[in-house]
Protein backbone atom coordinates (compact mmCIF):
# COMPACT_ATOMS: atom_id res chain seq x y z
CA UNK A 1 0.00 0.00 0.00
CA UNK A 2 1.41 3.42 -0.95
CA UNK A 3 2.63 5.58 1.92
CA UNK A 4 0.68 8.85 1.95
CA UNK A 5 2.44 11.89 3.39
CA UNK A 6 0.65 12.72 6.63
CA UNK A 7 -0.99 16.12 6.67
CA UNK A 8 -3.50 17.65 9.04
CA UNK A 9 -6.27 17.23 6.45
CA UNK A 10 -5.49 13.56 6.01
CA UNK A 11 -6.18 13.03 9.73
CA UNK A 12 -9.76 14.32 9.37
CA UNK A 13 -11.36 10.84 9.11
CA UNK A 14 -9.98 10.06 12.60
CA UNK A 15 -11.57 13.18 14.10
CA UNK A 16 -13.87 11.15 16.37
CA UNK A 17 -10.95 9.41 18.15
CA UNK A 18 -8.80 12.55 18.31
CA UNK A 19 -11.64 14.57 19.79
CA UNK A 20 -12.49 11.83 22.26
CA UNK A 21 -8.91 11.62 23.59
CA UNK A 22 -8.88 15.41 24.10
CA UNK A 23 -12.30 15.22 25.78
CA UNK A 24 -11.12 12.44 28.15
CA UNK A 25 -8.21 14.61 29.30
CA UNK A 26 -10.46 17.64 29.78
CA UNK A 27 -13.15 15.74 31.69
CA UNK A 28 -10.52 14.12 33.91
CA UNK A 29 -8.91 17.48 34.76
CA UNK A 30 -12.17 19.33 35.29
CA UNK A 31 -13.40 16.55 37.55
CA UNK A 32 -10.28 16.76 39.70
CA UNK A 33 -10.62 20.51 40.16
CA UNK A 34 -14.42 20.56 40.54
CA UNK A 35 -14.12 18.50 43.72
CA UNK A 36 -16.95 17.13 45.82
CA UNK A 37 -19.18 20.20 45.80
CA UNK A 38 -19.83 20.54 42.07
CA UNK A 39 -20.62 16.88 41.31
CA UNK A 40 -23.06 17.75 38.55
CA UNK A 41 -20.38 19.31 36.37
CA UNK A 42 -18.74 16.10 35.07
CA UNK A 43 -21.93 14.41 33.75
CA UNK A 44 -22.99 17.59 31.95
CA UNK A 45 -19.53 18.10 30.49
CA UNK A 46 -19.40 14.47 29.32
CA UNK A 47 -22.74 14.73 27.52
CA UNK A 48 -21.56 17.99 25.95
CA UNK A 49 -18.32 16.33 24.80
CA UNK A 50 -20.30 13.46 23.23
CA UNK A 51 -22.66 15.85 21.43
CA UNK A 52 -19.76 17.95 20.14
CA UNK A 53 -17.90 14.81 19.08
CA UNK A 54 -20.91 13.63 17.08
CA UNK A 55 -21.21 17.07 15.45
CA UNK A 56 -17.49 17.10 14.53
CA UNK A 57 -17.75 13.57 13.13
CA UNK A 58 -20.72 14.55 10.95
CA UNK A 59 -18.92 17.70 9.80
CA UNK A 60 -15.41 16.41 9.09
CA UNK A 61 -15.31 12.65 9.56
CA UNK A 62 -17.26 11.44 6.55
CA UNK A 63 -15.18 9.93 3.77
CA UNK A 64 -16.26 9.58 0.15
CA UNK A 65 -14.56 6.19 -0.24
CA UNK A 66 -12.56 3.65 1.77
CA UNK A 67 -9.24 5.24 2.82
CA UNK A 68 -6.33 3.77 4.78
CA UNK A 69 -4.62 5.94 7.39
CA UNK A 70 -1.55 5.59 9.63
CA UNK A 71 0.39 3.23 7.35
CA UNK A 72 -2.63 1.00 6.87
CA UNK A 73 -3.32 0.44 10.56
CA UNK A 74 -6.61 2.28 10.39
CA UNK A 75 -9.39 2.22 7.84
CA UNK A 76 -11.89 5.02 7.37
CA UNK A 77 -15.07 3.96 5.63
CA UNK A 78 -18.75 4.72 5.77
CA UNK A 79 -19.45 1.76 8.06
CA UNK A 80 -16.98 3.00 10.67
CA UNK A 81 -18.36 6.51 10.38
CA UNK A 82 -21.95 5.41 10.95
CA UNK A 83 -21.05 3.05 13.81
CA UNK A 84 -19.12 5.84 15.54
CA UNK A 85 -22.12 8.15 15.35
CA UNK A 86 -24.25 5.33 16.77
CA UNK A 87 -21.64 4.89 19.53
CA UNK A 88 -21.81 8.56 20.52
CA UNK A 89 -25.60 8.41 20.65
CA UNK A 90 -25.80 5.14 22.59
CA UNK A 91 -23.28 6.15 25.25
CA UNK A 92 -24.95 9.55 25.66
CA UNK A 93 -28.36 7.94 26.18
CA UNK A 94 -26.89 5.32 28.53
CA UNK A 95 -25.24 8.02 30.68
CA UNK A 96 -28.43 10.08 30.67
CA UNK A 97 -30.44 7.11 32.00
CA UNK A 98 -27.80 6.25 34.62
CA UNK A 99 -27.38 9.56 36.40
CA UNK A 100 -30.14 9.29 39.03
CA UNK A 101 -29.24 5.66 39.73
CA UNK A 102 -25.59 6.55 40.34
CA UNK A 103 -26.62 9.42 42.60
CA UNK A 104 -28.87 7.14 44.69
CA UNK A 105 -26.02 4.64 45.21
CA UNK A 106 -23.47 7.42 45.92
CA UNK A 107 -21.25 6.23 43.08
CA UNK A 108 -21.71 9.35 40.96
CA UNK A 109 -17.99 9.94 40.46
CA UNK A 110 -15.98 11.45 37.66
CA UNK A 111 -14.14 8.16 37.07
CA UNK A 112 -17.36 6.51 35.94
CA UNK A 113 -17.73 9.03 33.13
CA UNK A 114 -14.05 8.92 32.18
CA UNK A 115 -14.18 5.11 32.01
CA UNK A 116 -17.29 5.29 29.81
CA UNK A 117 -15.40 7.58 27.45
CA UNK A 118 -12.30 5.35 27.34
CA UNK A 119 -14.55 2.37 26.63
CA UNK A 120 -16.10 4.36 23.79
CA UNK A 121 -12.61 5.15 22.50
CA UNK A 122 -11.87 1.41 22.49
CA UNK A 123 -15.05 0.84 20.49
CA UNK A 124 -13.99 3.47 17.94
CA UNK A 125 -10.51 1.99 17.55
CA UNK A 126 -12.03 -1.46 17.06
CA UNK A 127 -14.60 -0.24 14.56
CA UNK A 128 -11.92 1.35 12.35
CA UNK A 129 -9.21 -1.26 12.71
CA UNK A 130 -7.44 -2.56 9.63
CA UNK A 131 -4.67 -4.45 11.38
CA UNK A 132 -4.49 -7.22 13.97
CA UNK A 133 -2.59 -4.78 16.21
CA UNK A 134 -5.29 -2.09 16.09
CA UNK A 135 -7.98 -4.71 16.67
CA UNK A 136 -6.19 -6.01 19.76
CA UNK A 137 -5.63 -2.52 21.19
CA UNK A 138 -9.30 -1.68 20.66
CA UNK A 139 -10.51 -4.91 22.28
CA UNK A 140 -8.29 -4.37 25.33
CA UNK A 141 -9.08 -0.68 25.75
CA UNK A 142 -12.77 -1.51 25.76
CA UNK A 143 -12.43 -4.56 28.00
CA UNK A 144 -10.16 -2.97 30.62
CA UNK A 145 -12.49 0.03 30.97
CA UNK A 146 -15.51 -2.22 31.33
CA UNK A 147 -13.85 -4.50 33.97
CA UNK A 148 -13.28 -1.47 36.19
CA UNK A 149 -16.82 -0.22 35.65
CA UNK A 150 -18.27 -3.56 36.77
CA UNK A 151 -16.30 -3.33 40.05
CA UNK A 152 -17.35 0.29 40.52
CA UNK A 153 -19.82 -0.18 43.36
CA UNK A 154 -17.34 -1.26 46.01
CA UNK A 155 -19.93 -1.78 48.75
CA UNK A 156 -22.42 -3.86 46.80
CA UNK A 157 -21.16 -7.31 47.82
CA UNK A 158 -21.48 -9.05 44.46
CA UNK A 159 -20.02 -6.50 42.08
CA UNK A 160 -16.36 -7.29 42.90
CA UNK A 161 -17.02 -11.01 42.49
CA UNK A 162 -18.67 -10.55 39.09
CA UNK A 163 -15.85 -8.21 38.03
CA UNK A 164 -13.28 -10.87 38.96
CA UNK A 165 -15.09 -13.54 36.95
CA UNK A 166 -15.43 -11.17 34.02
CA UNK A 167 -11.76 -10.24 34.25
CA UNK A 168 -10.39 -13.78 34.32
CA UNK A 169 -12.64 -15.09 31.53
CA UNK A 170 -12.12 -11.93 29.49
CA UNK A 171 -8.36 -12.23 29.84
CA UNK A 172 -8.61 -15.88 28.76
CA UNK A 173 -10.49 -14.73 25.66
CA UNK A 174 -7.85 -12.08 24.91
CA UNK A 175 -5.16 -14.74 25.28
CA UNK A 176 -6.95 -17.00 22.81
CA UNK A 177 -7.42 -14.07 20.42
CA UNK A 178 -3.70 -13.22 20.59
CA UNK A 179 -2.61 -16.82 20.13
CA UNK A 180 -4.87 -17.11 17.09
CA UNK A 181 -3.57 -13.81 15.73
CA UNK A 182 0.03 -14.91 16.18
CA UNK A 183 -0.61 -18.08 14.16
CA UNK A 184 -2.37 -16.14 11.40
CA UNK A 185 0.52 -13.65 11.40
CA UNK A 186 3.07 -16.42 11.17
CA UNK A 187 1.34 -18.19 8.32
CA UNK A 188 0.46 -15.13 6.22
CA UNK A 189 3.45 -12.95 7.17
CA UNK A 190 1.47 -9.76 7.70
CA UNK A 191 -0.61 -7.99 10.34
CA UNK A 192 -2.75 -5.96 7.95
CA UNK A 193 -6.28 -7.31 7.50
CA UNK A 194 -6.50 -6.31 3.83
CA UNK A 195 -3.15 -7.99 3.16
CA UNK A 196 -4.23 -11.13 5.00
CA UNK A 197 -7.41 -11.21 2.90
CA UNK A 198 -5.32 -10.88 -0.26
CA UNK A 199 -2.92 -13.68 0.72
CA UNK A 200 -5.52 -16.22 1.81
CA UNK A 201 -6.58 -18.31 -1.13
CA UNK A 202 -6.48 -21.90 -2.15
CA UNK A 203 -7.00 -24.78 0.28
CA UNK A 204 -6.61 -23.90 3.95
CA UNK A 205 -3.73 -25.58 5.78
CA UNK A 206 -4.12 -27.06 9.30
CA UNK A 207 -2.15 -24.24 10.94
CA UNK A 208 -4.55 -21.63 9.60
CA UNK A 209 -7.52 -23.67 10.79
CA UNK A 210 -5.96 -23.87 14.27
CA UNK A 211 -5.43 -20.09 14.35
CA UNK A 212 -8.96 -19.56 13.06
CA UNK A 213 -10.38 -21.79 15.80
CA UNK A 214 -8.68 -19.73 18.51
CA UNK A 215 -10.03 -16.54 16.95
CA UNK A 216 -13.58 -17.89 16.64
CA UNK A 217 -13.47 -18.99 20.30
CA UNK A 218 -12.30 -15.51 21.35
CA UNK A 219 -14.99 -13.75 19.31
CA UNK A 220 -17.63 -16.10 20.76
CA UNK A 221 -16.36 -15.32 24.28
CA UNK A 222 -16.57 -11.59 23.69
CA UNK A 223 -20.04 -11.83 22.15
CA UNK A 224 -21.28 -14.24 24.80
CA UNK A 225 -22.16 -17.19 22.54
CA UNK A 226 -22.77 -20.60 24.19
CA UNK A 227 -20.66 -22.48 25.40
CA UNK A 228 -18.52 -19.39 26.14
CA UNK A 229 -21.33 -17.44 27.84
CA UNK A 230 -20.64 -18.30 31.52
CA UNK A 231 -19.56 -14.78 32.43
CA UNK A 232 -22.52 -12.98 30.93
CA UNK A 233 -25.40 -13.73 33.36
CA UNK A 234 -23.15 -13.23 36.42
CA UNK A 235 -21.83 -9.92 35.17
CA UNK A 236 -25.28 -8.66 34.17
CA UNK A 237 -26.66 -9.56 37.59
CA UNK A 238 -23.68 -8.53 39.71
CA UNK A 239 -22.80 -5.22 38.09
CA UNK A 240 -24.66 -2.02 39.04
CA UNK A 241 -27.65 -1.73 36.68
CA UNK A 242 -26.22 1.35 34.99
CA UNK A 243 -23.10 -0.64 34.10
CA UNK A 244 -25.24 -3.55 32.89
CA UNK A 245 -26.99 -1.06 30.63
CA UNK A 246 -23.59 0.07 29.33
CA UNK A 247 -22.24 -3.46 28.76
CA UNK A 248 -25.45 -4.58 27.13
CA UNK A 249 -25.43 -1.85 24.51
CA UNK A 250 -22.37 -0.06 23.09
CA UNK A 251 -19.84 -2.97 23.25
CA UNK A 252 -22.19 -5.16 21.17
CA UNK A 253 -21.59 -2.80 18.24
CA UNK A 254 -17.85 -3.11 18.79
CA UNK A 255 -17.94 -6.91 18.90
CA UNK A 256 -20.10 -6.96 15.78
CA UNK A 257 -17.36 -4.87 14.13
CA UNK A 258 -14.71 -7.26 15.51
CA UNK A 259 -16.45 -10.24 13.91
CA UNK A 260 -16.98 -8.35 10.67
CA UNK A 261 -13.46 -6.95 10.28
CA UNK A 262 -11.66 -10.05 11.47
CA UNK A 263 -13.74 -12.94 10.16
CA UNK A 264 -15.67 -11.50 7.22
CA UNK A 265 -13.01 -9.15 5.80
CA UNK A 266 -9.64 -10.43 7.02
CA UNK A 267 -10.31 -14.16 7.05
CA UNK A 268 -12.94 -14.06 4.31
CA UNK A 269 -10.98 -16.73 2.45
CA UNK A 270 -11.80 -19.23 5.19
CA UNK A 271 -15.53 -18.47 5.16
CA UNK A 272 -16.63 -22.08 4.66
CA UNK A 273 -14.64 -23.18 7.75
CA UNK A 274 -15.73 -20.47 10.18
CA UNK A 275 -19.30 -20.44 9.01
CA UNK A 276 -19.62 -24.11 10.07
CA UNK A 277 -18.12 -23.37 13.49
CA UNK A 278 -20.44 -20.40 13.95
CA UNK A 279 -23.48 -22.46 12.88
CA UNK A 280 -22.85 -24.93 15.72
CA UNK A 281 -22.32 -22.07 18.20
CA UNK A 282 -25.47 -20.29 17.01
CA UNK A 283 -27.69 -23.35 17.50
CA UNK A 284 -26.38 -23.94 21.03
CA UNK A 285 -26.69 -20.23 21.82
CA UNK A 286 -30.31 -20.01 20.67
CA UNK A 287 -31.36 -23.12 22.59
CA UNK A 288 -29.54 -22.42 25.88
CA UNK A 289 -30.33 -18.68 25.89
CA UNK A 290 -34.05 -19.09 25.36
CA UNK A 291 -34.63 -22.19 27.49
CA UNK A 292 -32.63 -21.04 30.52
CA UNK A 293 -34.22 -17.57 30.44
CA UNK A 294 -37.60 -19.17 31.24
CA UNK A 295 -36.63 -20.27 34.76
CA UNK A 296 -35.08 -16.95 35.86
CA UNK A 297 -36.64 -14.94 38.67
CA UNK A 298 -34.28 -11.99 38.39
CA UNK A 299 -35.10 -9.58 35.55
CA UNK A 300 -31.46 -8.60 34.94
CA UNK A 301 -30.51 -12.28 34.71
CA UNK A 302 -33.46 -12.98 32.45
CA UNK A 303 -32.38 -10.14 30.17
CA UNK A 304 -28.85 -11.58 30.24
CA UNK A 305 -30.11 -14.89 28.84
CA UNK A 306 -32.26 -12.92 26.41
CA UNK A 307 -29.04 -11.17 25.30
CA UNK A 308 -27.45 -14.57 24.74
CA UNK A 309 -30.46 -15.61 22.64
CA UNK A 310 -30.21 -12.41 20.61
CA UNK A 311 -26.48 -12.93 20.10
CA UNK A 312 -27.47 -16.27 18.58
CA UNK A 313 -29.41 -14.40 15.90
CA UNK A 314 -26.50 -12.03 15.22
CA UNK A 315 -24.17 -15.02 14.82
CA UNK A 316 -26.72 -16.59 12.43
CA UNK A 317 -26.35 -13.53 10.20
CA UNK A 318 -22.63 -14.29 9.94
CA UNK A 319 -23.29 -17.99 9.27
CA UNK A 320 -24.91 -17.03 5.97
CA UNK A 321 -21.46 -15.74 4.93
CA UNK A 322 -22.77 -13.24 2.36
CA UNK A 323 -22.87 -9.42 2.39
CA UNK A 324 -26.66 -9.71 2.81
CA UNK A 325 -26.04 -11.84 5.91
CA UNK A 326 -23.63 -9.29 7.40
CA UNK A 327 -26.07 -6.44 6.74
CA UNK A 328 -28.86 -8.46 8.41
CA UNK A 329 -26.55 -9.01 11.40
CA UNK A 330 -25.75 -5.28 11.50
CA UNK A 331 -29.46 -4.45 11.40
CA UNK A 332 -30.15 -6.96 14.16
CA UNK A 333 -27.33 -5.55 16.30
CA UNK A 334 -28.56 -1.96 15.98
CA UNK A 335 -32.15 -2.98 16.73
CA UNK A 336 -31.07 -5.11 19.68
CA UNK A 337 -29.02 -2.24 21.13
CA UNK A 338 -31.98 0.15 20.79
CA UNK A 339 -34.29 -2.25 22.63
CA UNK A 340 -31.68 -3.12 25.31
CA UNK A 341 -31.14 0.60 26.02
CA UNK A 342 -34.85 0.94 26.69
CA UNK A 343 -35.29 -2.24 28.76
CA UNK A 344 -32.41 -1.49 31.13
CA UNK A 345 -33.55 2.14 31.17
CA UNK A 346 -36.89 0.95 32.56
CA UNK A 347 -35.09 -0.98 35.35
CA UNK A 348 -33.05 2.14 36.16
CA UNK A 349 -36.21 4.25 36.39
CA UNK A 350 -38.04 1.70 38.52
CA UNK A 351 -35.12 1.49 40.97
CA UNK A 352 -34.72 3.93 43.83
CA UNK A 353 -32.53 4.41 46.88
CA UNK A 354 -31.95 1.01 48.51
CA UNK A 355 -34.24 -0.76 46.01
CA UNK A 356 -32.74 -2.43 42.94
CA UNK A 357 -36.03 -3.35 41.17
CA UNK A 358 -34.28 -6.33 39.61
CA UNK A 359 -36.63 -9.17 40.61
CA UNK A 360 -39.48 -10.07 38.30
CA UNK A 361 -41.86 -9.81 41.29
CA UNK A 362 -40.98 -6.11 41.59
CA UNK A 363 -42.79 -5.55 38.30
CA UNK A 364 -46.15 -7.00 39.40
CA UNK A 365 -48.83 -4.39 38.92
CA UNK A 366 -46.44 -1.82 37.48
CA UNK A 367 -49.33 -0.62 35.29
CA UNK A 368 -51.22 0.69 38.32
CA UNK A 369 -48.17 2.38 39.80
CA UNK A 370 -46.70 3.89 36.67
CA UNK A 371 -48.67 3.42 33.41
CA UNK A 372 -46.11 5.19 31.23
CA UNK A 373 -43.23 2.98 32.36
CA UNK A 374 -45.36 -0.15 31.90
CA UNK A 375 -46.33 0.95 28.39
CA UNK A 376 -42.69 1.56 27.41
CA UNK A 377 -41.67 -1.84 28.80
CA UNK A 378 -44.55 -3.51 26.94
CA UNK A 379 -43.42 -2.00 23.62
CA UNK A 380 -39.82 -3.12 24.25
CA UNK A 381 -40.81 -6.65 25.29
CA UNK A 382 -43.12 -7.07 22.27
CA UNK A 383 -40.27 -5.93 20.08
CA UNK A 384 -37.72 -8.43 21.47
CA UNK A 385 -40.33 -11.18 21.27
CA UNK A 386 -40.61 -10.37 17.56
CA UNK A 387 -44.25 -9.29 17.48
CA UNK A 388 -45.16 -7.10 14.48
CA UNK A 389 -45.36 -4.14 13.94
CA UNK A 390 -42.41 -3.53 16.26
CA UNK A 391 -38.89 -3.38 14.86
CA UNK A 392 -37.72 -6.65 16.43
CA UNK A 393 -40.00 -8.51 14.04
CA UNK A 394 -38.21 -7.15 10.96
CA UNK A 395 -34.80 -7.88 12.45
CA UNK A 396 -35.70 -11.54 12.97
CA UNK A 397 -37.43 -11.78 9.60
CA UNK A 398 -34.37 -10.42 7.79
CA UNK A 399 -32.15 -13.05 9.44
CA UNK A 400 -34.59 -15.81 8.41
CA UNK A 401 -34.57 -14.45 4.84
CA UNK A 402 -30.79 -14.47 4.44
CA UNK A 403 -30.54 -17.96 5.95
CA UNK A 404 -33.26 -19.17 3.58
CA UNK A 405 -31.44 -17.66 0.60
CA UNK A 406 -28.14 -19.26 1.61
CA UNK A 407 -29.80 -22.71 1.96
CA UNK A 408 -29.60 -23.11 5.74
CA UNK A 409 -33.18 -24.34 6.12
CA UNK A 410 -32.57 -26.34 9.31
CA UNK A 411 -31.21 -23.21 10.99
CA UNK A 412 -34.35 -21.30 10.04
CA UNK A 413 -36.48 -24.01 11.64
CA UNK A 414 -34.46 -24.01 14.89
CA UNK A 415 -34.37 -20.21 15.09
CA UNK A 416 -38.11 -19.93 14.49
CA UNK A 417 -38.89 -22.58 17.13
CA UNK A 418 -36.64 -20.83 19.64
CA UNK A 419 -38.29 -17.47 18.93
CA UNK A 420 -41.58 -19.03 19.98
CA UNK A 421 -40.00 -20.32 23.22
CA UNK A 422 -38.54 -16.86 23.77
CA UNK A 423 -41.89 -15.15 23.31
CA UNK A 424 -43.13 -16.94 26.44
CA UNK A 425 -40.85 -15.18 28.91
CA UNK A 426 -41.12 -11.77 27.25
CA UNK A 427 -44.90 -11.96 27.36
CA UNK A 428 -44.73 -13.13 30.99
CA UNK A 429 -43.18 -9.77 31.92
CA UNK A 430 -46.12 -8.00 30.27
CA UNK A 431 -48.59 -10.25 32.11
CA UNK A 432 -46.89 -9.45 35.44
CA UNK A 433 -47.04 -5.71 34.77
CA UNK A 434 -50.63 -5.52 33.56
CA UNK A 435 -52.62 -8.35 35.13
CA UNK A 436 -51.03 -9.19 38.49
CA UNK A 437 -51.70 -7.24 41.67
CA UNK A 438 -48.61 -5.59 43.25
CA UNK A 439 -46.94 -7.96 45.74
CA UNK A 440 -46.33 -5.45 48.50
CA UNK A 441 -45.86 -1.72 48.92
CA UNK A 442 -42.97 -0.75 46.65
CA UNK A 443 -41.15 2.58 46.51
CA UNK A 444 -42.39 4.94 43.76
CA UNK A 445 -40.61 5.05 40.40
CA UNK A 446 -38.31 7.94 39.48
CA UNK A 447 -40.09 11.08 38.29
CA UNK A 448 -37.35 12.93 36.39
CA UNK A 449 -39.04 14.40 33.30
CA UNK A 450 -35.98 14.51 31.01
CA UNK A 451 -35.15 10.83 31.41
CA UNK A 452 -38.81 9.79 31.00
CA UNK A 453 -38.97 11.85 27.83
CA UNK A 454 -35.83 10.12 26.48
CA UNK A 455 -37.25 6.70 27.37
CA UNK A 456 -40.52 7.61 25.66
CA UNK A 457 -38.60 8.59 22.52
CA UNK A 458 -36.67 5.32 22.75
CA UNK A 459 -39.88 3.26 22.85
CA UNK A 460 -41.39 5.42 20.10
CA UNK A 461 -38.32 4.76 17.92
CA UNK A 462 -38.89 1.01 18.36
CA UNK A 463 -42.45 1.46 17.07
CA UNK A 464 -41.56 3.95 14.31
CA UNK A 465 -38.70 1.84 12.92
CA UNK A 466 -41.07 -1.12 12.97
CA UNK A 467 -43.71 0.75 10.95
CA UNK A 468 -41.10 2.07 8.49
CA UNK A 469 -38.31 -0.54 8.38
CA UNK A 470 -37.10 0.41 4.89
CA UNK A 471 -34.64 3.29 5.51
CA UNK A 472 -32.59 1.53 8.22
CA UNK A 473 -32.50 -1.73 6.24
CA UNK A 474 -31.25 0.11 3.15
CA UNK A 475 -28.70 1.99 5.24
CA UNK A 476 -27.31 -1.28 6.67
CA UNK A 477 -27.05 -2.80 3.21
CA UNK A 478 -25.23 0.30 1.92
CA UNK A 479 -22.82 0.38 4.87
CA UNK A 480 -21.78 -3.23 4.39
CA UNK A 481 -21.18 -2.70 0.67
CA UNK A 482 -19.16 0.51 1.21
CA UNK B 1 20.27 -24.13 15.91
CA UNK B 2 16.82 -23.92 17.41
CA UNK B 3 14.12 -24.47 14.80
CA UNK B 4 10.81 -22.66 14.47
CA UNK B 5 8.98 -25.89 15.26
CA UNK B 6 10.73 -26.20 18.64
CA UNK B 7 9.86 -22.61 19.54
CA UNK B 8 6.22 -23.11 18.58
CA UNK B 9 6.07 -26.32 20.61
CA UNK B 10 7.40 -24.48 23.65
CA UNK B 11 4.84 -21.69 23.28
CA UNK B 12 2.11 -24.30 22.82
CA UNK B 13 3.16 -26.00 26.06
CA UNK B 14 3.21 -22.67 27.94
CA UNK B 15 -0.22 -21.78 26.56
CA UNK B 16 -1.70 -25.15 27.58
CA UNK B 17 -0.18 -24.86 31.05
CA UNK B 18 -1.77 -21.44 31.47
CA UNK B 19 -5.22 -22.61 30.33
CA UNK B 20 -4.97 -25.71 32.54
CA UNK B 21 -3.94 -23.47 35.43
CA UNK B 22 -7.01 -21.26 35.02
CA UNK B 23 -9.42 -24.19 34.91
CA UNK B 24 -7.84 -26.53 37.46
CA UNK B 25 -6.82 -23.97 40.10
CA UNK B 26 -9.34 -23.99 42.95
CA UNK B 27 -7.29 -22.22 45.61
CA UNK B 28 -5.99 -18.78 44.96
CA UNK B 29 -7.06 -15.86 42.77
CA UNK B 30 -3.47 -14.59 42.51
CA UNK B 31 -2.53 -17.83 40.76
CA UNK B 32 -5.28 -17.07 38.22
CA UNK B 33 -3.66 -13.70 37.51
CA UNK B 34 -0.30 -15.39 37.04
CA UNK B 35 -1.84 -17.84 34.56
CA UNK B 36 -3.33 -14.94 32.63
CA UNK B 37 0.16 -13.42 32.33
CA UNK B 38 1.54 -16.76 31.16
CA UNK B 39 -1.14 -16.88 28.47
CA UNK B 40 0.00 -13.57 27.05
CA UNK B 41 3.65 -14.60 27.25
CA UNK B 42 2.93 -17.71 25.20
CA UNK B 43 1.43 -15.51 22.48
CA UNK B 44 4.48 -13.20 22.72
CA UNK B 45 6.75 -16.17 22.21
CA UNK B 46 4.89 -17.06 19.01
CA UNK B 47 5.11 -13.52 17.69
CA UNK B 48 8.84 -13.27 18.30
CA UNK B 49 9.50 -16.67 16.78
CA UNK B 50 7.52 -15.85 13.64
CA UNK B 51 8.99 -12.38 13.44
CA UNK B 52 12.52 -13.83 13.43
CA UNK B 53 11.56 -16.56 10.99
CA UNK B 54 9.81 -14.18 8.56
CA UNK B 55 12.44 -11.48 9.01
CA UNK B 56 9.62 -9.01 9.63
CA UNK B 57 9.85 -6.44 12.42
CA UNK B 58 6.06 -5.99 12.87
CA UNK B 59 5.74 -9.04 15.09
CA UNK B 60 8.23 -7.66 17.58
CA UNK B 61 6.44 -4.30 17.65
CA UNK B 62 3.25 -6.18 18.45
CA UNK B 63 5.04 -7.79 21.41
CA UNK B 64 5.82 -4.39 22.90
CA UNK B 65 2.14 -3.50 22.72
CA UNK B 66 1.17 -6.81 24.35
CA UNK B 67 3.64 -6.26 27.19
CA UNK B 68 2.21 -2.79 27.84
CA UNK B 69 -1.37 -4.04 27.76
CA UNK B 70 -0.41 -6.95 30.04
CA UNK B 71 0.94 -4.46 32.59
CA UNK B 72 -2.32 -2.47 32.49
CA UNK B 73 -4.30 -5.68 32.70
CA UNK B 74 -2.54 -6.95 35.81
CA UNK B 75 -2.91 -3.52 37.43
CA UNK B 76 -6.68 -3.70 36.95
CA UNK B 77 -6.79 -7.36 37.97
CA UNK B 78 -4.96 -6.64 41.21
CA UNK B 79 -7.19 -3.62 41.88
CA UNK B 80 -10.29 -5.81 41.56
CA UNK B 81 -8.59 -8.37 43.82
CA UNK B 82 -8.04 -5.71 46.51
CA UNK B 83 -11.73 -4.70 46.37
CA UNK B 84 -12.70 -8.37 46.58
CA UNK B 85 -10.45 -9.00 49.56
CA UNK B 86 -11.71 -5.94 51.47
CA UNK B 87 -15.22 -7.23 51.09
CA UNK B 88 -14.78 -10.99 51.61
CA UNK B 89 -11.58 -11.23 53.69
CA UNK B 90 -10.59 -14.11 51.41
CA UNK B 91 -9.08 -14.64 47.97
CA UNK B 92 -10.09 -18.27 47.71
CA UNK B 93 -11.55 -19.20 44.33
CA UNK B 94 -14.13 -21.43 46.03
CA UNK B 95 -15.53 -18.45 47.92
CA UNK B 96 -16.54 -16.78 44.66
CA UNK B 97 -19.91 -18.51 44.66
CA UNK B 98 -22.53 -15.89 45.45
CA UNK B 99 -23.50 -15.74 41.77
CA UNK B 100 -24.66 -18.97 40.24
CA UNK B 101 -22.38 -18.97 37.20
Amino acid sequence: MPANPMTLESLAPAIAEIWLIAAICIVLLVDVFAGERRRGLTPTLTLLALALGAALTVQYGEVARRTLLFEGLYVADELGWALKLAGFLIVAVALLYSRAYLENRSILRGEYYVLSLTALLGIFVLVSANSLLTLYIGVELLALSVYSMVAFDRDSGVSAESAMKYFVLGALASGALLYGMSLIYGLTGTLSLSEIAARLHGPANPGLILGLTFIVVAVAFKLGAVPFHMWLPDVYEGAPTSVTLFIGTAPKIAYFALALRLLAYGLGGLVSEWSQMLAALAVLTLIVGNVVAIVQTNLKRMLAYSTIANIGFIVLGFVAGTPEGYSAALYYTLVYVLVALGSFGVILLAASKGFEADRLDDYKGLYQRDPMLALAMMVLMFSTAGVPPFVGFWAKLRIFQVLWESNHLWLVVIAAAMSVVGAYYYLRVIKLMYFDPPAQALPPTARSTGVRFALGLNALAVLALGLLPGPLLDLCARLIHS
Amino acid sequence: MITLGQLLTLSGIVFSLAVAGIFLNRKNVILLLMCVELLLLAANFNFIAFSRYLNDINGQVFVFFILTVAAAESAIGLAILVVLFRERRSINVEDLNTLKG
